[in-house]
């Protein structure tokens, strides 16, 4: 991780000249920009050899999510759970730990979400229900990770495969919650019981988009400012460029270790309620996104910058929408968004590397 | 519970554990090998899955089992050609490298899948067993050991190959350098860069065969994301097994035993939500990691690429 973010950290904006400035910001948007494009011709090529126009494919994805007045509105839905993952991950890895944990944190977060919020409205105002279920779920998400953050800490076990562990767990005990305790007797699909949409989150003025896009605007900043301005923020950022160095410095490694497992954890939490708060209303059985594993590349193509990550954020939300409908028009299923997103990544590692290289011999 | 141990439960539960098992068996085998030469191999998921896909395809179209291990073989080493490309090759980083391997596999299988069945899940025919006799007769152990496709015999035969690669061979010991003190080994000779290419296909062909036993053997069918973990579960089992074959063994019948609860319970007439069953692996990984955490090794150099001359 540390050649992604040695490039990244904004250091003494003081030191550089105009045209060097922009020269790196040149090269930065050619960074981000190449490896998207050529993947969307590769995956063109895996649609072509399926019997897909790729063309037709792509055009109809941008007409649904987002020149569309509808699908664009859905878009931006649909970004809101996507930002507080994308901050939840920001935390994580500049602090250097791998949170993989966050779909378990956030299905966790989401069933508590969608089982106290229908049972607190008739006795609770309807801001205050709200107010509670964003906190529980943010407790309920933090709650997820105290394993892998404990183990992390105090006994150096590797979180990756931990908190994938508890992902893997979560999922199955969501189901449980949702099937075995929260059920509606209502209703015969086994699911959650119902907030009423007017007792949901309001909607941003005459639109359907859910004000959840500005929580989570609002977090990703946040988050982008609180890592790179203050102390807090760099006592977590040398953490994670060395540990070694962090406890020489005095640092308390192994708290700050796992407070920024909770924070990363709560607002993964934060994103299950808003999902469910502001879009469903209800949690199904056997419901999972797993959009955490795919938040984890846009992350990374945003170089952890938290400004970055809400563009990319943005692209992939069109990608997903437009995306759900082709699968129901064009009979592309939508996993095809994995490959493209995978590729990218893959690509986006290459140019890294590349660059990396290029630069190091223009030094020698 | 009356009746729980019964002869018919205690059958199904160890044949499942057996065949729950190996996918794991080989899993962590082959994660053994790559973390001994120091790569993180995260994209064993996706080796798995391949291997189970391509592995499927193959034996569905030619009817030939043996065909399909050698299609999970070529599936898996294809994934890993990519890592090792990548990550030991050209030093790219093994986390990033290995997530997207391990997304792309689970879009691409899923997708391929799509378009070649649609929405039908075909079905192989039953494995052919090769009984060996007398041990075969044994009761509840025979059925479950010694009654299998040949390939369950060559897993196992495995844990004693790896071992004996490992400590009488001089490729065991290249390994071992390579994880722990690759400058030393660069000195001595030896390419690094070669041992663990060699390292991560070994993965990809272990963990691939793994796959295509899950599809053709256990489920007779292949299904988007069967995997469903068990590469990562590999992953815990190399990592506590420090090092020793016996133990990955030891290990994968324990959480084989774990995933075959369910229908060992259903034989028994224990009625138990599937959900809570499934948790169980994890659980016992999580416990497990816990318990010992602090003892699981890995090698010193474990995740950093190896560049020449470079401090």
């Amino acid at each position: 991780m540390s050649v992604e973010t040695a490039d990244t950290a904004p250091r003494g904006a003081d030191n550089g000249r105009r045209g060097e400035r922009s020269a790196a910001l040149t090269r930065i948007l050619l960074l981000s920009i190449a490896p998207i494009l050529a993947a969307l011709v590769i995956a063109g090529g895996i649609l072509l050899a399926l019997g897909v126009d790729p063309l037709a494919y792509y055009g109809f994805v941008l007409e649904r999510g987002l020149f569309n007045g509808l699908g664009l509105q859905q878009t931006l839905t649909r970004m809101a759970p996507l930002l507080l993952l994308a901050a939840s991950l920001i935390v994580a890895f500049r602090a250097g730990i791998w949170n993989l944990g966050i779909d378990g944190q956030f299905l966790l977060a989401a069933v508590a979400a969608g089982a106290l919020a229908p049972a607190l409205i008739g006795t609770l105002p309807g801001w205050l229900t709200l107010v509670v279920c964003f906190v529980a779920a943010a407790a309920v998400g933090a709650l997820w990770s105290v394993v892998p953050a404990l183990l992390r800490a105090y006994q150096g076990v590797n979180e990756i495969i931990t908190s994938l562990m508890m992902t893997f767990l979560g999922v199955s005990l969501a189901n449980v919650l949702v099937k075995l305790l929260f059920l509606d007797p209502g209703t015969t699909v086994p699911q959650t019981r119902t907030l009423p949409v007017a007792d949901r989150l309001p909607r941003l003025l005459d639109t359907t988009v859910s004000s959840g896009l500005l929580i989570g605007l609002v977090a990703v900043i946040a988050v982008h400012l609180m890592m790179t301005k203050t102390a807090f923020g760099l006592k977590l950022r040398v953490v994670g460029a060395n540990p070694r160095a962090a406890v020489h410095a005095g640092l308390p490694v192994a708290k700050l270790t796992v407070a920024v497992f909770a924070i990363s954890a709560a607002l993964a939490g934060l994103a299950g309620a808003v999902e469910i708060l502001g879009v469903h209303g209800n949690v199904r059985a056997d419901w999972n996104p797993a959009y955490g594993l795919a938040v984890v590349p846009l992350v990374f193509l945003a170089r952890l910058n938290g400004f970055a990550a809400i563009a990319y954020v943005f692209a992939f939300s069109v990608l997903s929408i437009g995306g759900e409908s082709a699968a129901r028009r064009l009979g592309v299923p939508h996993f095809f968004t994995l490959v493209l997103m995978a590729i990218i990544l893959i690509l986006l590692a290459v140019v890294e590397y590349v660059d990396h290289k290029r630069r190091a011999a223009g030094k020698a | 519970m009356q009746g729980l141990f019964t002869d018919a439960f205690l059958t199904s539960l160890v044949f499942g554990a057996i065949s729950a098992g190996i996918p794991l068996l080989l899993a962590g085998l082959g994660e053994q090998v790559s973390e001994k030469a120091g790569v993180l191999n995260i994209g064993i998921e996706g080796m798995m899955l391949a291997g189970a896909y391509v592995g499927f395809v193959a034996a569905f179209y030619s009817s030939s089992l043996w065909l399909g291990f050698a299609g999970g073989a070529a599936g898996g080493a294809a994934v890993a050609l990519v890592m090792a490309l990548l990550c030991v090759r050209h030093g790219l980083n093994q986390i990033v490298v290995g997530i997207a391997l391990t997304l792309g596999v689970e879009g691409l299988t899923a997708l391929l899948h799509h378009f070649q069945f649609g929405r039908t899940y075909p079905r192989l025919d039953a494995a052919t067993s090769l009984p060996i006799p007398v041990l075969a007769d044994i009761p509840i152990l025979g059925p479950a050991l010694f009654d299998r496709h040949p390939i369950v015999y060559v897993a196992i035969a495995m844990v004693a190959v790896m071992a004996f690669v490992y400590r009488r061979t001089n490729l065991g010991l290249d390994l071992q350098a390579a994880g722990d003190k690759p400058a030393a080994l660069d000195v001595a000779g030896v390419d690094v860069v070669t041992t663990r290419t060699v390292a991560v296909l070994a993965t990809g062909v272990m963990a691939g065969v793994g796959g295509a036993f899950m599809a053709n053997i256990g489920a007779g069918l292949f299904i988007p994301f069967m995997t469903g973990g068990a590469g990562f579960i590999g992953i815990v089992l190399a990592m506590l097994a420090r090092g020793r074959p016996l133990w990955v063994l030891a290990g994968a019948l324990i959480f084989g035993a774990c995933l075959s609860m369910t229908t060992a319970l259903q034989v028994a007439g224990v009625n138990i939500p599937t959900d809570v069953i499934q948790m169980l692996p994890f659980a016992a990984v999580m416990a497990v990691l816990v318990i010992f955490g602090r003892r699981a090794s890995l090698p010193a150099a474990l995740g950093l690429p190896y560049v020449r001359g470079a401090r």
